[in-house]
């Protein structure tokens, strides 16, 4: 029942604060993306769960010995990582204030995951155009939803990407514009992680079976 | 103009999907026309539209915003509940050969909308109203962490609530039950517009729901009042943390089993076909992985709201309050591990089922805890049978049973007779009522006042409460019965006319509970249009013990003029019995975030994707999701998103109060 | 806010630019350095380079191992992410920002584990073929 008061003897404690502490303006922002994040990664552990499950379901059509061309996932899987250590760079100049070389750095950011988005698209047409369709088994719906959800995240990042640039060349790096480029950060690297478990489930381990 | 060029515009959409053949709809249709009318007229002749604008559907104050979940839920109640009625009539009647009032199309609708309206958009609602309103001020803030992201959060859930209403009235629903199961639910066998309302209505509802967990767990992270230390929380508050934890942790998963749906019915997929590798298991596997922490979701907040009203009305601390903390957390973590005890029967075999029978038993020990520790609070407590009291006193009993017979469906076997019958349909209504329901009821009358300023009427808050609970047991006991005896859930008629006079016993129940909603409507009628209000004007009516009593009633736009510091549990109470000094004079400007327009727009942009997904109308589905982009984008270059509040505003609300609070005296 | 863990590898110049604009302090919030970037990169291209080299040349007979040990070397890059790129550590926001990690992962492990038994199981009780007596699925 009783209390346990900080205030030191005879001093009466203090239950207003009559002088402000200022809450970091963005302060949720950051733990707040961070928690979005982990509710995107249980999207995708969803989607790992359904290829996990019906992956093996070929349904007498094509599996991934036949599909995978494992030469093009290194490259993609190279421009995606290349694009987290340039974001890194961007991340470092924005640090130090140089909004040019954040812009350059998130250029190139940008371009490489379009190549990478480029190549997962080329992948794609080729599948489809050899008759492996998402429509022909459990094993390619999961394929095709697995890898595209990804694709898809990489897209709205690069959207999210090109509007920041067009924010930064406006306004600076002002602080709303430093908490996006952190949380752009966050998602892209993100990304990456998912791509790590995309690459090992699906095609090295389609390739292992 | 060619057929052609109509069936683009249209998509399927075509006369025909208007249910002019069904009369019962036709007159609903005209009913809820006329009303409907009636409303935007009223609020068009009084001139109503900009205030309400202005006020409230723009506004980004957690109050504000928590009040119109509160609406949101309580119209969705009575629709949901008027769906039931009609399903116990026809169960009380279709015997002896006769087919009822209702065919199998528009009964399977009933069944299968009432869940998701109860689930959806009735108890999920009104608990994320509760927790919007209450946490901040009970951590002593002045906002949740993301005001614009609840306002459009909330519109989400309205939205997801608008879409299922149009499938009353253009089209129909899914015939499927509430969870849509394939492949009943896939293209082949519900070739029509139902599942597909389903789909998107659930899928605009969540992501506001998503995006109001991850706001509110931001919240109670990062804007605690200095010296609220995680143990020093009320325990609602820990309630709500847990709560949202669940959602968006659970949340994605019905999102991502949804799109799967969607997928198979709109591309020809296979994730859930019966044929080309697909796995319908795997659709009821996944969606009871989310369904389960989804019954955690709804009934949580309600255990903080029993554990706020157990200590202020028996005047006592709450016993037990790191048990409860525990307990909580332990629940929310168990409740990841239980989910195949919705589908014993489907065919795991002995050890998957013992492993989750084994889980779900263990699952009910914590719960139990809890309600020890609510009767030792209210044990030598100065009990106050106020109608928050009252309600807790009906939860203890009522939800204990029904929770009772959830550990008796826990065990396999038993359940290999029970599944899917009526002693199912008996649990989960009887510990949702008993859990979910009293503890909304509870939660109205108690913070009504912090909300408006004055008590409900506690005379017909009584009336609605015997009828409830009358009601209850008269609707739900003879399904415990019934359910015992072999009969099914989700029938439409009957062969065995000596089970007649149980679904006679139920029905009577719907309708003294249908008088419980009347005398609830009544009480709020009474309360809100009476002369003779009982006025709260000290801020703390009930003698509380948590922060929000420590504000007017209701608060300022703000909140606190003062943050408030924080030493003890119950900090409210901690600061009377220590005599603290509300500030009168220092008064400080005061930052706040601004209305906005954007949510609103936002959330009614999606609800047209919706619809023109549901109709196949793809030139405005792309239209309309490109707008969406569009919108969102365009919102993110406004930078100016908050104001100063001036002094002198601050210093004349709260000199106001200080002349209220002495004339008081 | 800080643009190091360990001051001792900025520059002096670094040093000087790692405060130009006043800015939000959050606790703990750690950006990295140029160098443990290009560690954390080299370290990815080796855990990227080894699985793919593995399994393109076949040079683990046994499927069963071969799968293993992608999938621990899977695992160890998602940590090099985790610390070189997203800066993870137990102080980033009084310790919320890994509890919220290591309960998704928990939850994901869960979910992951747990539809991979239960669907085994399920089909191979109910896969048709293996009900040799409908009365028994009563």
């Amino acid at each position: 029942m009783s209390s346990h008061a900080k205030a030191a003897e005879g001093e009466a404690p203090q239950f207003y604060e009559l002088v402000p502490h200022h809450h970091a303006p963005h302060g949720s922002t950051q733990i707040g993306f961070w928690i979005y994040l982990m509710s995107d990664c249980l999207i995708f552990a969803s989607l790992f769960a359904i290829y996990g499950v019906l992956g093996g379901n070929f349904a007498a059509g094509p599996s991934p010995a036949h599909l995978f061309n494992l030469q093009l996932v290194a490259v993609s899987t190279g421009a995606l990582l290349l694009s987290s250590i340039t974001y890194g760079f961007a991340m470092l100049d924005m640090d130090e204030g140089k909004k040019t070389g954040t812009l350059v750095w998130l250029v190139i950011t940008g371009l490489l995951g379009a190549v990478f988005l480029g190549l997962t698209l080329y992948e794609f047409y080729h599948m489809i155009h050899e008759g492996a369709v998402p429509q022909r088994s459990a094993f390619l719906s999961a394929f095709f939803v697995l890898v595209g959800t990804h694709a898809l995240h990489v897209t709205f990042g690069i959207l999210w990407l090109v509007t920041l640039l067009v924010q930064i060349g406006m306004k600076g790096l002002i602080p709303a514009n430093r908490i996006r480029v952190q949380c752009l950060s966050m998602f892209w690297h993100f990304l990456d992680v998912i791509w790590i478990g995309v690459f090992t489930v699906v095609y090295l381990m389609g390739m292992l079976r | 103009m060619t057929n052609e060029f109509w069936s683009f515009i249209f998509g399927r959409l075509t006369w025909d999907v208007l249910p002019l053949h069904e009369p019962i709809v036709v007159i609903t249709f005209i009913v809820v026309a006329i009303g409907g009318l009636a409303v935007l007229g009223a609020l068009t002749y009084f001139k109503l539209w900009g205030y309400l604008w202005k006020e409230w559907f723009t506004s980004v104050d957690h109050k504000k915003i928590g009040i119109m979940y509160m609406v949101l839920g309580l119209i969705m109640l009575l629709r949901g509940f008027a769906d039931a009625l009609m399903m116990r009539l026809q169960q009380a009647i279709a015997f002896g050969g006769s087919e009822g009032y209702l065919n199998a199309h528009h009964y399977d609708q009933l069944f299968s909308v009432h869940g998701v309206i109860m689930i959806f958009f009735v108890a999920m609602p009104l608990i994320t109203g509760f927790m919007n309103y209450v946490v901040p001020l009970q951590i002593g803030a002045r906002d949740v962490s993301f005001p614009f992201l609840n306002n459009f959060s909330f519109w989400m859930t309205a939205g997801g609530a608008v879409l299922v209403m149009m499938s009353l009235f253009i089209g129909e629903f899914a015939q499927t039950g509430w969870l849509a199961f394939p492949p009943l639910s896939g293209i082949e066998h519900s070739p029509a517009s139902g599942v597909d309302y389903y789909i998107w209505a659930l899928q605009v509802a969540g992501v506001g729901t998503t995006l109001s967990g991850v706001n509110l767990i931001a919240t109670i992270i990062k804007m605690r009042a200095p010296g609220m230390s995680l143990m020093k929380m009320p325990v609602f508050t820990w309630t709500s943390l847990c709560t949202n934890v669940l959602i968006v942790a659970s949340f994605p998963i019905l999102t991502a089993v949804l799109t799967l749906l969607a997928l198979d019915r709109y591309v020809g997929t296979n994730f859930f076909t019966a044929d080309f590798g697909g796995s319908p298991m795997m659709y009821i596997n996944l969606i009871w992985i989310w369904g389960h922490p989804e019954v955690y979701i709804l009934i949580l907040p309600c255990f903080g709201i029993f554990s706020e009203v157990a200590s202020t009305f028996s005047s006592k601390r709450l016993f037990g309050y790191t048990s409860m903390v525990y307990a909580t957390v332990v629940i929310t973590v168990l409740s990841y591990l239980v989910w195949l005890h919705h589908f014993f029967t489907m065919g795991s075999g002995a050890s998957v089922n013992s492993f989750f029978g084994i889980t779900t038993m263990i699952i009910s020990i914590p719960t139990g805890a809890k309600i020890f520790n609510w009767l030792f609070t209210m044990y030598k407590g100065q009990i106050r049978f106020e109608l928050p009291m009252m309600w807790l006193i009906a939860f203890m009993l009522t939800f204990t049973i029904g929770g009772m017979t959830g550990v008796l469906l826990a065990v396999p076997p038993a359940d290999f007779v029970l599944h899917n019958s009526l002693f199912l349909v008996a649990h989960f209504h009887n510990v949702i009522i008993g859990g979910v329901l009293f503890g909304i009821f509870a939660g109205i009358n108690y913070w009504w006042p912090k909300a408006f300023g004055y008590k409900l009427n506690t005379y017909w808050g009584k009336i609605s409460f015997w009828l409830w609970n009358v009601g209850f047991w008269l609707a739900f006991g003879p399904l415990y019965v019934l359910g015992l005896m072999g009969v099914t859930r989700r029938l439409r008629t009957f062969d065995d006319p000596s089970l007649q006079i149980w679904f006679i016993i139920a029905g009577i129940g719907a309708l003294v509970i249908a008088g419980g909603i009347g005398a609830m409507l009544i009480q709020f009628a009474v309360s809100i249009l009476g002369k003779n209000k009982e006025w709260d004007t000290t801020g703390d009516p009930w003698n509380g013990r948590t922060l929000e009593w420590a504000t007017s009633s209701p608060p300022p736009q703000y909140n606190f003029a003062f943050t408030p510091v924080i030493h003890d549990n119950d900090a409210w109470a901690d600061m009377k019995h220590r005599h603290a000094q509300r500030p009168t004079e220092g008064f400080m400007e005061i930052h706040m975030p601004r209305n906005t327009g954007a949510g609103i727009v936002l959330a009614g942009v999606s609800v047209v994707l919706g619809f023109a997904l549901i109709w196949y109308m793809w030139w405005l589905a792309i239209l309309s999701f490109v707008v969406l982009i569009g919108a969102a984008i365009i919102h993110t270059f406004n930078y100016d998103r908050d104001y100063y509040i001036p002094v002198e505003a601050v210093a004349e609300v709260e000199n106001a109060r200080t002349r209220l609070l002495s004339g008081a005296r | 806010m800080s643009a190091s863990t360990s001051t001792d590898t900025l520059s002096p110049s670094q040093k000087a630019h790692a405060h130009p604009n006043p800015e939000v302090h959050g606790d703990g919030h750690d950006h990295g350095t140029r160098r443990t970037y290009l560690i954390g990169f080299a370290l990815s291209v080796v855990l990227t380079a080894i699985p793919f080299w593995l399994v393109m040349n076949n040079v683990i007979a046994d499927t069963m191992i071969a799968t293993l040990v992608i999938m621990a070397f899977g695992v160890v890059q998602i940590f090099v992410h985790m610390v070189y790129f997203l800066h993870m550590n137990t102080k980033s926001e009084g310790g919320w920002t890994m509890m919220a990690a290591i309960f998704t992962i928990i939850v994901i492990v869960i979910a992951l584990s747990g539809s991979l038994w239960v669907m085994f199981h399920l089909n191979t009780n109910m896969m048709p073929g293996h009900i040799m007596n409908p009365a028994d699925l009563i």
